[in-house]
């Protein structure tokens, strides 16, 4: 029944979209001002019915409806209550209804958060979020329906990917996701923007805030992942650069460039284009980013099942999503003319920089990413792409950008004045070499090249990010939530940098066989190994064996690292043992048995690697401060008084 | 049915694939041909466990080809011997690493001509706002820098 | 007008070449293999049912064979088995098999339970030759035309279809007259 429920549920849902989409995006060009009101019934119907049909396939998990496909091929009677609400998204059918799930709470934030702005703007913002809507239910009705039912009923499920089975699961796809649909907020923003050919910058300022959002979450969402990846995988990695990690990191790039470009446009009416076209740019990387992981065009170590038919549809709606966005693009933008000026020193030229090397950034990950299909599709054989390929080309672009972003928060807009600021410049600038250096080499002793530099920047940013705050406060004077937001950000980025610099300078990782009673040395501390035992979970059976680490002789930790074979699935995984202590991360992880009572242990020491994942909280912090300031709750609805809509109200 | 079934499969195999890796406890009497063989390890693919390297991958496959690297680097052979051993048998897939050819030259090229194009917009438009400046009228609300 | 109209271009040039990549993707878990049109790789392996006798490349050239890898812990090896043992009634191509990382008496054992289709079963303990033949997953099957070239590889189960689309008409192309 539930099931059935459910999947009517979704049809309705399908409706509500398209008459969302038609009554908003037609009653707006057509002035049919009664028709607007009825977006925000369907809107609201719309989330009802998602809610319903998330609500239908919760409950078919946690009450074991293995009558169901989804719930038979992904729990089981024997998965804790946990596991088995997040293994709603745990595959392909059921992140799918998460994801519109998401779309449908964005749109009803949107609605309620558009209410001031004019309603003929508004409602084609809801239109076309509306519009991507009814093609995500569309394509999930069609390809991927969670509630398809099994006969006869299976008489018990097939269990959850024991990698799945761990809280990441319930936190890293619904805050990933959040910021990914979050995305569309903006290009449903320059959609509305340009089917209205509003020629002014306000939509900038009405955008600004969804956009930080939804960068906020999506920092959030793939750093959650990262720190998962880290601890679950047990390879003490943090990143690699795998196609479906790729799939997250475009967007972000360049909805970091968007939020830079959006302020531009916001404060003196430039940029409007670039502006418009990252926007675009930005959910497309996201939509195909989906596609990417669904289609099988691409190896990757956590792809969805592969499927071409799905592969083809979410291409035709890519095709016609952005295919449509770019058209409307290409009629509107040559109107968006604007005569500010601004010199070579003026914060405009260094967020115009910024962008710039963040869009490269993004396309040589794009390159690198869609390498292996592209030389398949053109017949040059089969590529591979990795690490080597990523990491040079990822610094190229970002070490500049770096270097920049101390300057350019001292630049003032149109006129720079960067003269003001050089001694300010240089002595910070001074100040962090010599404690980047003197820490580097103090602390370690060594380094690779890029080390120091690496601790300079960072330390630099930080620096020059903290002057302008801290003489404010001194002098009594207010600093308002924006720019406070700002410096956190930019502080938390250069946490980040350090912290990934000392991880890749610094890291001891030693693989050794061990008999019962044994020693070794690494990173500075020592390992002794007390053999292993058998240990048992919910639904695993395990051998876990026991380390006792010791700093120097004084006693860190009894460390119990352990390979699990789940009963259902049959795989083996391992568990690693982590423990921090002073900035260092130390990781055991079980090898193989090399009989005789000797074991194959990983020994792994990585300093400072969870500042990695603090620093991404710490930015999207001040994502979510810059978003919360005054300036964009008070809405002062500009008069759209510009040629294209004058035209398209006699028409 | 038939496709679900092959869906089935599929994830099991994906999943399969990834849940263990291996620790290789292999050590060199000289340190520097352990960390050559280290590097090379990790640079190339498992074939059957296709996103991890032979140095993380616990199938015996990977077993096996780790030890024919040992016994390359033992017996005096070049990094680039190794490599080209490894492709002739599997292709260019097996390296991480893709080799520097004419075939895969649009590839690293790509950042250059990224970088090419990136610095050329710059130039361009702030050529042009600069000389938009003059007419430009001043204001105060756009001085200052928030 | 015309640049604005360049975002629009990129876009579509990339579908083009993600729709080709769909329609390659089933093939997607396949990596070509080098070996195609090359020699196929020297091996001289103990024979499984005569260890003292030696099972040689060099004794293969001249004509046509099959090079199966399989192993007993190998699942699809025992379902393409059936076809191994229609393709050897056939009698137009003997099959040489390769007993990889196997254990020699339960090999022995399951060819004497579920039949034996090849001409030679060659014993490759240290999987060495395994590797030399690129292989990466049993089964997988080879065939080598009289020169010693490898002309075709399947990975996968050997189906019938396999047998009549691609290697029939490989092998038949070069022998006409004979069906």
């Amino acid at each position: 029944m539930l099931p059935e429920l459910g999947h009517f549920a979704l049809i309705l849902a399908l409706l509500l979209a398209a008459l969302q989409a038609f009554f908003a995006i037609a009653g707006a060009a057509r002035g049919r001002d009664r028709w607007l009101t009825a977006v925000t019934t369907a809107v609201a119907g719309q989330a009802v019915m998602v809610a319903t049909a998330m609500a239908c396939l919760m409950a078919s998990f946690v009450g074991n409806d293995f009558s169901v496909t989804y719930v038979a091929e992904n729990s089981n009677s024997a998965l804790p209550l946990f596991y088995r609400i997040a293994a709603l998204w745990g595959a392909h059918e059921g992140s799918l209804l998460l994801w519109i799930f998401l779309l449908a709470v964005w749109t009803v934030a949107v609605a309620f958060g558009a209410r001031r702005l004019p309603p003929r703007f508004s409602a084609r913002v809801l239109g076309v979020l509306g519009l991507v809507s009814f093609g995500f239910l569309l394509f999930t009705l069609a390809t991927s329906n969670p509630f398809l039912r099994l006969d006869p009923a299976a008489a018990d499920g097939r269990d959850l990917n024991p990698i799945l089975q761990d809280p990441g699961l319930a936190v890293h796809p619904p805050i990933l996701y959040t910021g990914y649909v979050g995305f569309s907020v903006a290009f449903a923003f320059a959609c509305a923007a340009m089917l209205e050919g509003r020629l002014d910058q306000s939509w900038a300022r009405w955008t600004r805030p969804w956009t930080v959002i939804a960068w906020s979450f999506l920092t959030c969402g793939i750093a959650l992942g990262s720190f998962w990846a880290y601890y679950e995988l047990g390879w003490g990695g943090f990143w690699f650069w795998d196609p479906v990690e790729n799939a997250s990191f475009m967007p972000w790039l360049v909805g970091t460039a968007l939020i830079h470009s959006l302020a531009v446009t916001d404060k003196r009416g430039l940029f409007k284009s670039w502006t418009l076209l990252l926007a675009i740019l930005a959910f497309s990387l996201s939509l195909l980013g989906t596609f990417l992981v669904r289609s099988g065009v691409l190896v990757s170590v956590h792809s969805f099942a592969a499927d071409p038919q799905r592969g083809i549809f979410i291409l035709a709606f890519l095709i016609v999503i952005i295919g449509g966005a770019l058209c409307l693009y290409a009629w509107r933008a040559p109107l968006l003319r604007s005569t500010a000026g601004f010199e070579l020193g003026a914060r405009e030229s260094f967020l115009l920089f910024n962008n710039v090397l963040l869009v490269i950034a993004a396309g040589t990950v794009f390159a690198g990413t869609l390498a292996p299909l592209i030389s398949d599709a053109l017949k040059l054989g089969t590529l591979s792409v990795g690490p080597p390929y990523f990491n040079p080309t990822f610094l190229m672009s970002m070490l500049p950008l770096l270097a920049l972003l101390s300057v350019g928060i001292h630049a003032n807009w149109k006129r720079g004045r960067l003269k003001d600021k050089q001694r300010t410049l240089l002595y910070t600038l001074v100040a962090a070499a010599v404690l980047g250096c003197g820490l580097v080499f103090g602390v370690y002793r060594h380094g690779r090249l890029l080390t120091p530099v690496g601790a300079t920047l960072g330390l630099w940013i930080i620096l020059a990010s903290a002057v302008d705050p801290i003489d404010r406060w001194r002098r009594g004077l207010s600093l308002s939530r924006a720019v406070l937001g700002m410096t956190v950000a930019h502080i938390g980025l250069a946490v980040a940098v350090i912290a990934l610099t000392t991880v890749q300078s610094f890291t001891t990782e030693r693989d050794v066989a061990l008999a019962p009673g044994a020693t070794v040395a690494a990173g500075g501390y020592e390992f002794r190994f007390a053999g292993v035992r058998p240990a048992e979970g919910p639904n695993y059976s395990a051998i876990a064996g026991t380390l006792f680490v010791t700093h120097h002789g004084a006693p860190v930790a009894v460390l119990q690292p352990q390979k699990r074979q789940y009963w259902i699935q049959r795989q083996v995984t391992s568990e690693t043992a982590i423990k921090m202590y002073h900035g260092d991360n130390i990781l055991l992880a079980l090898g193989e048995d090399l009989g005789a009572g000797r074991w194959s242990v990983r020994i792994q020491i990585r300093p400072l690697v969870s500042l990695i994942w603090l620093a991404a909280f710490i930015m999207a912090c001040g994502g979510v401060l810059a978003a919360s300031d005054r300036r964009f709750r008070n809405v002062k609805v500009a008069a759209p008084a510009t040629e294209a809509v004058a035209t398209e109200r006699s028409a | 049915m038939r496709a679900w079934l092959y869906r089935l499969a599929a994830v099991g195999v994906l999943g399969a694939a990834v849940a263990a890796w291996a620790v290789d406890p292999t050590q060199l009497a000289d340190p520097k041909l352990q960390a050559r063989y280290e590097a090379l390890t990790h640079e190339l693919r498992c074939m059957q466990c296709q996103n991890e390297s032979l140095a993380d991958s616990p199938v015996d496959l990977a077993a096996d080809l780790r030890r024919e690297v040992r016994d390359m680097l033992l017996a005096g052979k070049s990094d680039d011997q190794v490599r080209g051993w490894m492709a002739a048998r599997y292709g260019d897939f097996i390296l991480f690493r893709p080799r520097y050819s004419l075939r895969n030259a649009w590839l690293w090229g790509a950042p250059a001509l990224l970088l090419s194009i990136g610095a050329l917009v710059c130039w361009r438009v702030v050529r042009q706002r600069t000389a938009l400046l003059a007419a430009d009228p001043e204001s105060p609300e756009e001085d200052g820098r928030s | 007008m015309n640049r604005f109209l360049l975002p629009l271009g990129a876009f579509l040039l990339l579908a083009v070449v993600l729709a080709i990549g769909i329609r390659h993707a089933p093939d997607k878990g396949v990596i070509a293999s080098p070996l195609l049109g090359r020699p196929a790789p020297q091996f001289a392996l103990p024979d499984l049912t005569q260890p003292a006798r030696l099972v040689r490349s060099v004794d293969l050239k001249g004509h046509w064979y099959l090079f199966n890898v399989w192993g007993t812990w190998c699942g699809e090896c025992r379902a393409e088995h059936e076809t191994l043992l229609r393709v050897q009634r056939a009698g137009l191509v003997p099959l040489i098999g390769l007993d990889w990382k196997d254990d020699a008496s339960e090999a022995r054992a399951w060819l004497a339970q579920f039949g034996n289709p090849y001409q030679a079963v060659a014993v490759d303990a240290s999987g060495r030759v395994a590797i030399d033949w690129g292989v990466y997953g049993a089964p997988e099957t080879f065939l080598v035309d009289p020169r010693g070239i490898v002309v075709y590889k399947h990975v996968g189960a050997l189906t019938d279809a396999v047998w009549s689309q691609e290697i029939l008409p490989r092998v038949g192309a070069a022998r006409p007259g004979k069906s």
